[in-house]
């Protein structure tokens, strides 16, 4: 299956310029995504996922962050070379992106219709009149019931499946490419997260979308990602396709992670948790960043930064264990 | 219950104590406002010390050393450094005591209008229902009054002196205080520490001393800090407008308003007294808003 | 929503009817006003003859019940210096302080709103910084010595403007600036401040993740945001204003009701006293009450 590479990034890293220090938040991240593809990003909380999508679209919070390395290559082009106003252009209808709390994503004082049919107005030209029509349809699309009422209804309105459906509605509207959702369903209910999803994969194959899902659930990457990357303390410890990763993980870290979800049928005592505190990105050594908490640590794992390698296609970790099976 | 007063929820009031705290102390000594605060230091000192510092008399006239400028200025006189005023008295000698004046009606207020707000606040705050109700009334009804308007009033009516001066800023000045103290003990009120108390059986007031007190001490000091800029500024302008301490005491808003009819020729005898005020106000306005973020950076508006 | 406006025009109500009680108890205080009006050859018993005409000796709430009466007829007494009622006194001087507000208003909001915005969007950088120590210089100086020091540059060294008085708009140009000074700085701080916290939101990432350009992001989605506050602070604030021009009328002469405070103060005039400052405390309760509908008609979420 020869798909098209849309999206790669190479060796990204974004540094946050504090006062007691620098934060590498992304340090050297590369992946890259196919057309059509699901691509998830995984980990725990501070390990940078959100960062990385920022970085993709320019939005890293200034004057504290910056990009200070690494190409971003969006279509053949290299996305940190353009300027603000081309970036302009390009979020909306080329990547576009879903953040995680829909109540505060949409602003409470413009109605649900003003929302959806500003982005239509400013990319694709339209007039008020064609917009709302358009902006009518992205509603009905992510089935809004009764999308005309809705429409010149306030957000505090809606509840809260309802407004992340329409939230994706919004940055649909126009199209995009490449899809990054930032756990998208961590503040829905549950059943109402099995919806939103569903919907998402429908979306994705009537147009062939791109997305990026960054999540922290594995039950949501076994559902809708067909690659997953693991991240911790700003960098990609493994990446596999979703199959491969389940049946075969290989760094101490997926390993344990995998372990800290509690199986039907197995029977234990404690629920296993992995020791040890997430390290201050401010202070990372030259060794590995897991290896503090790590239970197969050995020496070289401390000195130095494993580079990657490749177990199986398509299968590769940063980790000096994964040197005996590659 | 002395065991629930040293958990952990009620070690937060033992900030003092706290080594972290004092070590984040330390690290921001370098960025303190020195200057503001030697300025303060000053002030104090002359407010309280000025009148054995003053070159001359301040009240003495001198008929030949009238409407001189400063010294730099042709026509100066070293020994009339920052000039005279229209009856010869020394303009330096005016404003350091003149310190007087501003600090003790300054201190007075804000400890006093502090208190009463800090009381109101705990007492509304906490107690709420009737209590909070009628507070809340009375201040925003204290604070409907048109201030300056009242405070000319009552200066009027009661005669113009310091303790009155004193009197009526602090029953205008208490409300702002309760008001804003108020909404922190509610804030306060919800935490955790404060529902044990009340389990372990601790009284009202002793809840609201022990408790509640010491979590907003830190709002405490910042709004006094800036009130006392405020206040400062309050007596200036009732000085000015003739309704603060009457002659002869020296007051800066009364040289300011003296200066007003010779501000053709004689610049310098507004100019002194109020580029003294603005500097006083000023290290008060820093400190307090220095003091804003490093004791509080969640505060975001007073 | 109705219910809101009826709650609150109540509490307003009672809050004015206090304030009147206290307005008029605090003039009764301040002397007797047969023995300041009577001729200086007066005996006792025409004093004491003047204050039965005047209801003086009536119970203190027979003459309070009086007073509120004549409130809601719109008689506010008759000043004893100018020899007329004291609405008319009050009437002829409220346009000017009226007119040096407003304009006052306007210096303030063009800074403020302006250096508020540019702080927020260049939080940092040296313009902020810049704005910071600016609006700290404007809350620390004294308005009498603003006022003073800027008709001693543009008037007395320069001699671009009038010193004082009324009449052409050049009169008007100190006065406003001196009235405004002290609050563009807290203006500028609050629109600073709300500004961050709106542009911290999720909802402006959202607006730039939708492609809206910078300009757009921070004046249309932004603002609106932030202006609420702003609107309260500067509503109260126009009262203040309108409140406050004692000192800035006195120092340019600007014939408003400042000026006729003070001056009905010196002339004893206590009447004249009262009226201004009732209708001052009126005013307050009013915007008060017109501040707390607006918001709520502004933010949906209070509306529905």
């Amino acid at each position: 299956m020869d798909a098209k590479t849309i999206l790669e990034v190479k060796d990204l890293k974004t540094h946050f310029f504090t006062r007691r220090g620098v934060l590498k938040a992304v340090d050297g991240v590369s992946f890259s995504l196919r057309e059509g593809e699901t691509l998830g990003l995984v980990g725990e909380s501070g390990c940078g996922k959100s960062i990385t999508c920022f970085s993709i679209i320019d939005l890293v919070p200034e004057p504290a962050g910056r990009i200070v390395g690494g190409e971003i290559i969006f279509n053949g082009e290299n996305l940190r070379l353009k300027s603000e106003r081309e970036m302009d252009q390009i979020r909306g209808p080329e990547i576009s992106m879903i953040l995680q709390d829909p109540l505060t994503s949409l602003n409470p004082l413009f109605t649900i219709g003003e929302q959806v049919a500003e982005p239509i107005r400013i990319h694709q030209k339209r007039d008020k009149n064609a917009a709302w029509g358009k902006a009518m349809e992205m509603l009905q699309m992510v089935r809004i019931p009764s999308p005309e009422v809705r429409m010149k209804e306030y957000p505090h309105q809606m509840s809260g499946g309802m407004r992340q459906r329409i939230v994706g509605g919004m940055v649909l509207s126009c199209q995009p490419k490449v899809l990054i959702a930032d756990e998208p369903t961590t503040s829905l209910d549950v059943t109402i997260q099995a919806q939103f999803l569903k919907l998402l994969k429908e979306i994705q194959q009537e147009s062939n979308l791109s997305m990026i899902i960054v999540t922290h659930d594995f039950g949501i990457v076994a559902r809708a990602c067909d690659r997953v990357a693991v991240m911790y303390a700003g960098r990609i410890v493994e990446s596999a396709g979703t199959l491969e990763l389940f049946n075969n993980p290989t760094h101490p870290y997926t390993v344990a992670l995998m372990d800290s979800l509690p199986k039907m049928g197995e029977k234990r005592d404690r629920l296993f948790t992995i020791e040890g505190q997430p390290p201050d990105l401010r202070t990372l050594g030259t060794g590995c960043s897991f290896a503090p908490r790590c239970t197969k640590a050995m020496d070289i794992c401390r000195r130095e930064y494993p580079p990657q390698m490749t177990i199986d296609e398509g299968h590769s970790v940063n980790c000096w264990l994964g040197k005996e099976q590659a | 219950m002395k065991n629930l007063e040293h958990s952990t929820e009620t070690k937060r009031i033992h900030w003092f104590f706290n080594r972290e705290y004092l070590r984040g102390c330390l690290s921001g000594l370098k960025e303190l406002p020195l200057f503001s605060i030697m300025l303060l230091i000053v002030f104090v000192f002359l407010g309280v010390f000025g009148k054995f510092f003053t070159p001359h008399d301040p009240t003495w006239t001198d008929l030949n050393a009238i409407l001189l400028p400063p010294f730099w200025i042709e026509g100066g006189n070293v020994s009339y450094l920052l000039g005279t005023d229209p009856l010869g008295r020394d303009i330096l000698s005016q404003l350091i005591a003149g310190a007087n004046v501003s600090l003790e009606v300054g201190f007075a207020v804000v400890i006093i209008a502090g208190t009463t707000g800090t009381i109101m606040a705990l007492l509304s705050g906490y107690l709420g229902g009737k209590v909070d109700a009628v507070v809340m009334r009375l201040c925003e009804i204290a604070l409907s009054i048109p201030y300056l308007m009242v405070a000319i009033v009552l200066a009027a009516i009661l005669g113009p002196s310091k303790e009155n001066i004193i009197l009526i800023l602090i029953v205008l000045g208490w409300a702002g205080y309760a008001r804003v103290l108020r909404g922190e003990v509610l804030r306060v009120k919800e935490g955790d520490f404060v529902r044990l108390a009340v389990i372990a059986g601790c009284s009202p007031l002793r809840i609201m001393l022990r408790h509640i007190l010491p979590n907003i001490v830190n709002t405490i000091i910042i709004m006094s800090t800036l009130q006392l800029g405020i206040v400062i500024i309050a007596e200036a302008s009732l000085s000015f407008l003739g309704l603060g301490v009457p002659p002869p005491t020296p007051a800066w808003g009364s040289m300011c308003a003296e200066g007003r009819n010779y501000i053709f020729d004689a610049w310098w005898i507004s100019f002194w007294p109020g580029l003294t005020i603005m500097l006083v106000v000023l290290s008060c306005n820093f400190l307090g808003d220095w003091l804003r973020i490093r004791l509080d950076p969640k505060f975001r508006q007073i | 929503m109705k219910r809101y406006i009826l709650k609150r025009i109540l509490q307003s109500t009672l809050s004015l009817l206090v304030v009147t009680f206290i307005i008029f108890s605090l003039t009764h205080l301040s002397g007797d006003p047969a023995v300041l009006m009577a001729p200086p050859d007066a005996s006792q018993a025409d004093i004491q003859e003047m204050r039965v005409s005047m209801g003086l000796t009536e119970p203190f709430h027979v003459q309070y019940g009086l007073f509120l009466s004549g409130l809601l007829k719109g008689d506010f007494g008759r000043s004893f210096k100018w020899n007329q009622p004291c609405l008319e006194v009050w009437f002829e001087r409220f346009p000017n302080t009226l007119l040096l507000a407003a304009a006052a208003m306007g210096f303030t909001l063009t800074f403020g709103l302006s250096f508020g915005i540019l702080s927020a969007v260049n939080v940092g950088r040296w313009f902020d910084k810049f704005g910071k120590i600016f609006a700290l210089l404007g809350q620390s100086l004294p308005v009498f010595w603003v006022g003073l020091m800027l008709m001693w540059i543009f008037a007395v060294k320069l001699g671009w403007l009038p010193t004082s008085g009324m009449g052409t708009w050049q009169h008007l140009i100190m006065p406003a600036i001196t009235l405004g000074w002290f609050f563009t700085a807290a203006i500028t701080r609050l629109t600073r401040s709300s500004m961050l916290d709106v542009l911290d939101r999720d909802y402006i990432k959202m607006a730039k993740i939708k492609g809206v350009s910078r300009i757009s992001v921070i004046l249309k989605h932004a603002f609106k945001n932030a202006s609420l506050p702003i609107l309260t602070m500067g509503s109260l604030n126009f009262v203040f204003m309108l409140n406050g021009t004692v000192i800035t009328e006195t120092v340019f002469n600007w014939p408003g009701v400042g000026t006729l405070v003070v001056e009905a103060i010196f002339a004893r005039d206590y009447p004249v006293v009262q009226t201004t400052v009732l209708i001052g405390s009126f005013f307050f309760v009013f915007v008060n009450l017109l501040v707390d509908v607006l918001y709520a008609y502004i933010d949906p979420r209070i509306r529905y």
